[in-house]
Formats: C-alpha cells, structure tokens, sequence
C-alpha cells in the first residue's frame, strides 16, 4: 500500500510540473565535486562523490538556458540515519527563472493541495494541508518560542538545539503549513541575502506537522560572493575536521558567465510520503530500508 | 567517554554523578544544520528522566558500571541477601532496586547484580520464572481459545492474567521483563 501510494504521488508530482511548463531532467548522481554545504557530508564513489543535491549542475542548466526545470531522484548524505533520515532518500527539486522565493510558496502549496487531493488525504495528524500557511521569520519565532534574537548575535549550537527543541516542537503544534523564511546569514547556504536587510537570507522552509518537508531560496547569482562563501565554508570544515572538497570550478564558471535571477526549491520526497501515510518511520515509505 | 556515534537505545550513559539509561534516541538534523541527538534518559538509580540534545562534537560520561552475577539467598527486611558468585562475599541490595522483582525472586536463583560505583543499583532475573497457580476461577468448559485471559495468583500474591485453560496448582513461565504469563509449564 505505501508503494503503490509513493508511484502514485511521483506520477501526480511529475504531471504537476509538466503541465505547468517544467521540463523533467536528470543529472548525474556521481559527481566530481559534491556542493559545498557546512553540514552536508558526501558518500565517495571511486574517484567521484555520490551526489548530496542535484543543486549545482541543474543551476548549470539554468545558466545554459532552461528557464523552468524539475528532477525527482536520489540524493546521498553520509551519516544521515534516524527516523525522518536515510543516507539515501528521494528529492524533488525544481527551479524557476525571473522568480524569487516568495512565488515558489503558492506553486508548493498548489502542488502539495493536488498530491493530497488525488490520494484523498489532505488532512494528516490534525494538520490540513491545503489551510493557509502561517508565515513567519526565523527572528520571530526564535524571538517568541525561545527568547533570543539569532539575527543580532547567531550562535550555531544554541541556534540549532533551540530550533529542533522549542521553535519545531511548537511548529507541530499548528493545524496547517508553517513557513519559517529569512534565515540567519550564517545558514544563507547558496540563498542571496536580502537586499533590504543583509542580515538575513532570502531562504524559506516548509513545515507540515513539525516535519520539515522543503527548502527554497531566491538564488545567490553572484560569482564572486559564490566563490567567497565556498571557501569560508571549506574553512569552517576544515577548521571542524570535515572531509573538504574542491571547488566547483565548472559551477562557478557557469555563473560567472551569466546566472539569471531565478529560485529554486528541495523537496523531500520520502517526508511527503511520511505524512501522507501517516508514519513517523521514513523506513515505511521506501521498498528497501536498510540501505 | 563516549561519542555521539555510540549513543543508542539502552545504552548507560553517566551525567553530573548520576548514571542513565537511553529508553529513546533520535536523530535529527535541522536543514543545513548540524547533527543531533536527541535522548529520553531515565536515572537508574532513581526513575526520573530527563532529556538531553548532544552535538556530534560532545563526549559523553561513561558510568563506572559493573555487572557481578550473584545468586539470590534469602530476604531479610526490607533488604534482599544475594551471594556473589565468584568471591561468595554477600551483598545486601534495597527493596526499592528490587521492585516488582521481589514477586519472582527464589531461593538459589542465579541472578545479575548492576553495581554503580560498588552499589547496588540494578538487578537481573532469568527471563523466565516458574511459578504455581494458587488462586483462579475454572474457566469456561471445553474453552481452549488462548486470547482471552482472566486473572490468577501466585503464591505471593502477584497477580497476572492468564489463559482460560489454567487451572488452580498449574506451573506457569512468566516473563520477568514484563511481569506478564509466557505459557504453561507441561507436568513432569
């Protein structure tokens, strides 16, 4: 029954897209460098690295042209094993040209809607899915739940612990979408920063039900700060004792040459699945778990 | 010391003096953040829990834990005598480390003592114990269906559900993990 439901919501996901203009893609899963990500730990494969995001070459694609792109497939992370975690999971991802963040919550909200509606489950754990998100900053919730600012002065540990603990336990309390946007500059990853308000990153993150279920940034285009943020986070895992990659020579001339404005999403598959199915276990929704 | 990658369900972890067992461990990991442990922990000597978020960089206290196999002698008060088996020295362990254990503990039992720095702060029965039915009401005649229980004694008065089909002077196993009736014992 789970499987059938996963085929099921892959192929409602893929006529979502396609109907909507995206063009289905795929790229490789063995990758010469794995994207640089402070917390994000590559499984190697030979002389090439298991893929942790198709991010960076469907980022390739946008600056070679295509303007609405969508890939379902699998992403690797070392070490990732828990209850919402395997070290193999399914991402969706899609990105958009002339678009920034903000237009990507309506189109994951519509697409949510249509996967909940044709499999007849668009309320899960008292959590509705197609009621209007609540919408909140990361300085707001931390502000309220866990009383500090992380955006005047950010520490890491106390950031993450604080998040998982207070901010995502009442996350789970509400009854439907929750969206925590404008995150910490030290968590930007590859989002721009707001122009407004440099402090802070133009990255949003969807909630269902306390899970994190996506991810979305109005996309960092600019080369120079690309390559700058590359090398602090290669420092940083350095400095952690984190395997550390090379740059990604062919992404960053890629931009170089000219990125459009643009924003992209993730998607956890295997997490959608979860709710759907009403499981706390990720190992329900996959035919092999033991992977 | 322990690291974060040792941390699992039923491990003994030691905080501030006091050791712990994980009854629930989780792993989570907010987006683009870094790995957590989370862990429901119960104080072994004292039942209290707590729980605890470790980052994969945190070393862990190990308990200065020893598990010695004794046998059980006899009760005396409030205390229970048991033997040590290797030394024969006695050691006298409290009622309240012995729990509901005091219903199916016997004379000569080989049991597992859990010492936290030289004290008794645990014990260990066999899974299995074999006890006599001294108190239940026949059950229904000709019913050999096992899913439907009713009450019944042992001889120190701990009760437990049982089949239909046990009677009054029957031997039963009881699983002393869960104080529950495991199956008839077949007379010899």
């Amino acid at each position: 029954m789970a499987l059938e439901l996963r085929a099921r919501v892959m192929r409602i996901t893929r006529d979502f897209f396609v109907s909507r203009g995206y063009l289905e893609v795929e790229t490789p899963l063995r990758v010469r460098v794995p994207a640089l990500e402070d917390h994000i730990d590559a499984e190697p494969s030979g002389d090439h690295w298991l893929r942790t995001s198709p991010e960076l070459h469907m980022k390739r694609m946008l600056c070679a042209g295509y303007g609405r792109i969508f890939q379902i497939g699998a992403c690797f992370r070392r070490g990732e094993r828990g209850e919402r975690h395997l070290p193999e999971y399914t991402m969706l991802e899609w990105y958009r040209t002339g678009a920034e963040s903000a237009d990507l919550i309506p189109e994951t909200l519509e697409l949510l809607t249509a996967v909940a509606t044709a499999t007849g489950k668009t309320v899960f754990d008292g959590v509705d899915v197609t009621a209007s998100p609540r919408v909140l900053t990361v300085r707001e919730a931390f502000r309220e739940w866990a009383g500090w600012d992380p955006v005047a002065v950010f520490d890491e540990d106390r950031f993450d612990v604080d998040l998982v603990e207070k901010v995502e336990s009442m996350i789970a309390r509400e009854t439907g979408p929750v969206i925590l946007m404008d995150f910490p500059v030290a968590r930007a990853a590859l989002a721009r920063l707001r122009p407004e308000d440099p402090r802070v990153a133009d990255r949003w993150e969807l909630y269902l039900g306390g899970v994190e279920l996506a991810n979305a940034y109005t996309e960092l285009t600019d080369a120079v700060e690309q390559r700058e943020r590359f090398h602090r986070c290669a420092e940083g895992r350095k400095a952690r004792g984190q395997d550390i990659y090379p740059l990604d020579e062919a992404f960053l001339s890629a931009i170089q040459s000219g990125m459009p404005a643009c924003a992209g999403i993730a998607l956890g598959m295997d997490r959608l699945l979860m709710r759907l199915l009403g499981t706390a276990d990720i190992r329900d929704v996959v035919a092999f778990g033991e992977g | 010391m322990y690291t974060t990658s040792d941390l699992r369900k039923g491990l003994k972890i030691e905080i501030e003096g006091q050791p712990y067992v994980i009854t629930e461990f989780q792993f989570v990991k907010p987006g683009k953040g870094q790995a957590l442990y989370r862990c429901k922990l119960k104080n072994i000597m004292t039942g209290s829990t707590l729980d605890r978020t470790y980052r994969s960089t945190e070393k862990i206290g190990k308990p200065d834990l020893m598990q010695k196999d004794m046998t059980y002698s006899y009760p005396d008060g409030e205390h229970f005598v048991f033997m040590d088996d290797s030394t024969f020295e006695q050691v006298t362990v409290d009622v309240d480390v012995v729990g509901d254990f005091k219903y199916f503990l016997m004379e000569e039992m080989p049991c597992k003592v859990l010492f936290f720095n030289d004290i008794p702060i645990d014990i260990e029965l066999p899974v299995f114990v074999e006890k006599v039915i001294v108190e239940t009401e026949p059950g229904a005649r000709g019913d050999t269906a096992t899913n439907v229980n009713k009450p019944a004694k042992i001889d120190n008065g701990y009760e437990i559900q049982v089949p239909l089909f046990i009677n009054e002077g029957d031997l039963v196993r009881i699983d002393t993990r869960t104080g529950q009736y495991a199956d008839r014992v077949n007379k010899r």
